[in-house]
């Protein structure tokens, strides 16, 4: 994932790469994040021109779902489960730790842009709760002395 | 030697990778040559990583597994030893339909998918009429696994009759409700079962392009689908002419943007379609005009994934399982505060009691149990009390609970009920699509009302019961209708958690 400034050309191409696909503004805006880390301003204009849309019918789209961000997040992104099987096993006080410890609130960065925490319903591993996930690596049964012990190794 | 490591992703967070590579070491420290397959789960999360070796008398167990035991696995006698995996008690007592693989195979090797009976019911649907193949889900009982429990035959069977240019087959991979996971684990640990129950869905509704709408949580899930569509595309699974049959059918993975409401089937399709995962008002139902306004197909995971055992096997065989009008067999999620966490498919029937206790072990803390959540977030709380409730759609209705996507979440008794009831408002604000009122606002005055509860006023737990009320009669989707069910059920069974005597709540 790079956090960089695209240009319009970069950005025109990751659109058209989708337009054969049945309501392509989905996937338009996971590869525009995936690409660059977020989905900047600029794009907007730009998916509305060629989808036919407005841009403020595409930053609706944008705003309604929790996964896409206006902003690159810090260099580390920690999703903490918050949902009920995870709660029966401790999770508020363990996101309650992490966030302490890194001095930040939900959705936060710390000020050096190292490490973002996030809320996160359910990875699905309800089974071994309370759960976590740093970049794309899931953790089960965590504590707050794993998750410390994993931002430690990360510059 | 060959030795089997799950790769779902329940034991990799539990340190398969790890595992994975100390095998490797020791394998080469040793000099013996060991093949390291890769399996989905057997459903035991507490064991995992359960790793397995071939042995001529069957597979054995071992787990949980860490680094440090690795070593032990090639000598005799290892601490983690378990037994044949086959033998151990949670497999026995399982009646494994849909999960009839998980585990066992490959998730990516069609040979062995097709080894272990996978491609016999698309093989007898693609010699039937669609007609036939509606009537032999119909003949099944099955009914969607995703909560509502509708009848999967009559939806289909509305989409076949259904006059449109284009159909769809929309499978609802949406699994956000908490204490759920089967749906990643089938897709994870077998997911040419979901693609067959796909294509026989497409044969019998005449459609031709199915849809997986998968979250963005699950990134294994999402890569493990996506090769298995491109495997089943270069066999010809799926293409322009289904195993031969002249029939076309194809199926695109979509993925999700954290939007707990897309699991609701409409919300869903608006998503599909580019749009806010904005609730439509029903009818027109989706069977009728669905995706992009066409007739579609949707159902959950483990329906879809049920379909082709029921044409391998035949529809009687399936509904011999089962109780009442829940026919066949739903794969217990047991999760939270449990000491043997993990997926279990039964035939419905068991009691509530038995699948916390017997199966799941009671708690992880040892506490006494004091609530199970079933079916979410969504789910009302059930107390000791209920566990008598044998699991079934109209068991738990008649008890004001519902089964949903049979998850269950078990707290021990340092749960705070009101913490939970308040939660349970505070994420449905914090996910209400915003199109209806008693929702989007309801769920914010819900979280109001109970701080001013938890604060000490008594006086707004008649005001609660009546928000309960309206966001239940009023809203359009499950979402703001059925979270005054954790809320009430909290609230009647711990009165005195709320400040409230009992009979005052009563």
């Amino acid at each position: 994932m790079r956090h960089s400034h695209p240009t319009s050309d970069d950005l025109q191409a990751l659109i058209d790469a989708q337009m054969s696909l049945e309501g392509p503004l989905l996937p338009i805006l996971h590869a525009i994040q995936e690409a660059h880390g977020h989905v900047p301003e600029a794009a907007l204009p730009l998916i509305a021109e060629t989808l036919n849309l407005t841009p403020a019918e595409v930053h609706g789209v944008m705003s309604f779902y929790h996964d896409f961000r206006k902003a690159p997040a810090g260099r580390h992104v920690v999703k903490l489960c918050r949902a009920e099987a995870c709660q029966s096993m401790g999770a508020n006080a363990l996101s309650e730790a992490v966030l302490d410890k890194l001095g930040i609130g939900w959705g936060g960065t710390t000020p050096d842009g190292r490490v973002t925490v996030e809320a996160v319903y359910c990875l699905g591993l309800c089974a071994c709760a309370p759960a976590a996930m740093i970049g794309d690596r899931l953790i089960g049964r965590a504590d707050a002395a794993r998750i410390d012990a994993e931002l430690e190794g990360a510059a | 030697m060959k030795i089997w490591v799950p790769m779902d992703s329940a034991a990799k967070a539990l340190g398969a990778e790890a595992v994975v590579a100390a095998i490797r070491t020791e394998a080469d420290r040793r000099g013996v040559e060991v093949e390291i397959a890769r399996n989905g789960s057997r459903g035991m999360i507490w064991l995992e990583p359960l790793v397995e070796v071939e042995t001529p008398e069957g597979r054995m167990a071992y787990g949980p597994m860490t680094q440090a035991d690795v070593p032990a696995l090639f000598e005799d006698g290892p601490e983690k030893a378990l037994g044949l995996t086959e033998e151990l008690d949670w497999m026995k007592r399982q009646t494994r339909l849909t999960f009839a693989r998980c585990g066992l195979t490959d998730p990516l090797s069609l040979e062995q998918y097709e080894a272990h009976g996978g491609l016999a019911g698309l093989r007898r649907a693609i010699g039937m009429k669609a007609e036939e193949i509606i009537d032999e889900v119909k003949l099944s009982g099955l009914r969607g696994r995703g909560g509502a429990g509708f009848p999967t035959g009559i939806k289909w069977d509305t989409v076949r009759m259904a006059h449109a240019d284009r159909k769809y087959i929309v499978c609802n991979a949406d699994e956000g409700d908490s204490g759920t996971f089967a749906d990643r684990m089938i897709i994870e640990g077998d997911p040419f079962c979901l693609i067959e129950g796909m294509a026989i869905a497409g044969l019998g509704c005449h459609a031709e392009k199915g849809f997986v709408y998968l979250r963005s949580e699950y990134p294994d899930a999402i890569a493990v689908l996506t090769r298995a569509i491109e495997i089943a595309r270069a066999t010809g699974v799926l293409g322009a002419d289904v195993l031969g049959s002249g029939h076309a059918f194809d199926i695109e993975v979509r993925v999700g943007a954290g939007a707990y409401v897309c699991g609701e089937e409409t919300s869903l399709l608006n998503s599909l379609e580019g749009k806010r995962g904005v609730v439509r008002a029903k009818p027109p139902l989706p069977a009728l005009e669905g995706a992009f306004g066409k007739p579609t197909v949707v159902n959950n995971v483990i329906s879809l994934a049920t379909v082709p055992v029921i044409f391998e096997k035949g529809a009687a065989h399936y509904a011999d399982f089962g109780l009442g009008r829940s026919k066949g067999t739903i794969p217990l999620q047991i999760a939270g505060n449990v000491r043997h966490g993990g997926l279990f498919e039964t035939a419905f029937g068991m009691s509530l009691g038995q699948i916390v206790e017997d199966l799941g072990g009671g708690t992880a803390s040892g506490r006494a149990v004091k609530a199970v959540q079933v079916g979410g977030p969504l789910g009302a709380y059930l107390s000791p009390e209920q566990f008598d409730t044998p699991f079934g759609y109209e068991e738990f209705d008649g008890q004001g609970a519902l089964i949903g996507h049979a998850g269950l979440v078990v707290f021990d008794d340092s749960a705070d009920m009101l913490g939970m009831a308040r939660f349970a408002m505070e994420f449905c604000a914090v996910e209400s699509c915003g199109k209806c009122t008693p929702c989007r606002i309801g769920a914010v005055r819900g979280v109001e009302t109970l701080d001013r509860i938890a604060a000490g006023d008594a006086g707004a737990i008649p005001l609660l019961t009546d928000l309960c009320e309206t966001m239940q009669d009023g809203s359009l989707c499950a979402l703001g209708g059925f979270t005054p069910y954790p809320v009430m059920s909290a609230l009647r069974l711990f009165p005195e958690e709320f400040g409230a005597v009992r009979e005052a709540a009563e």
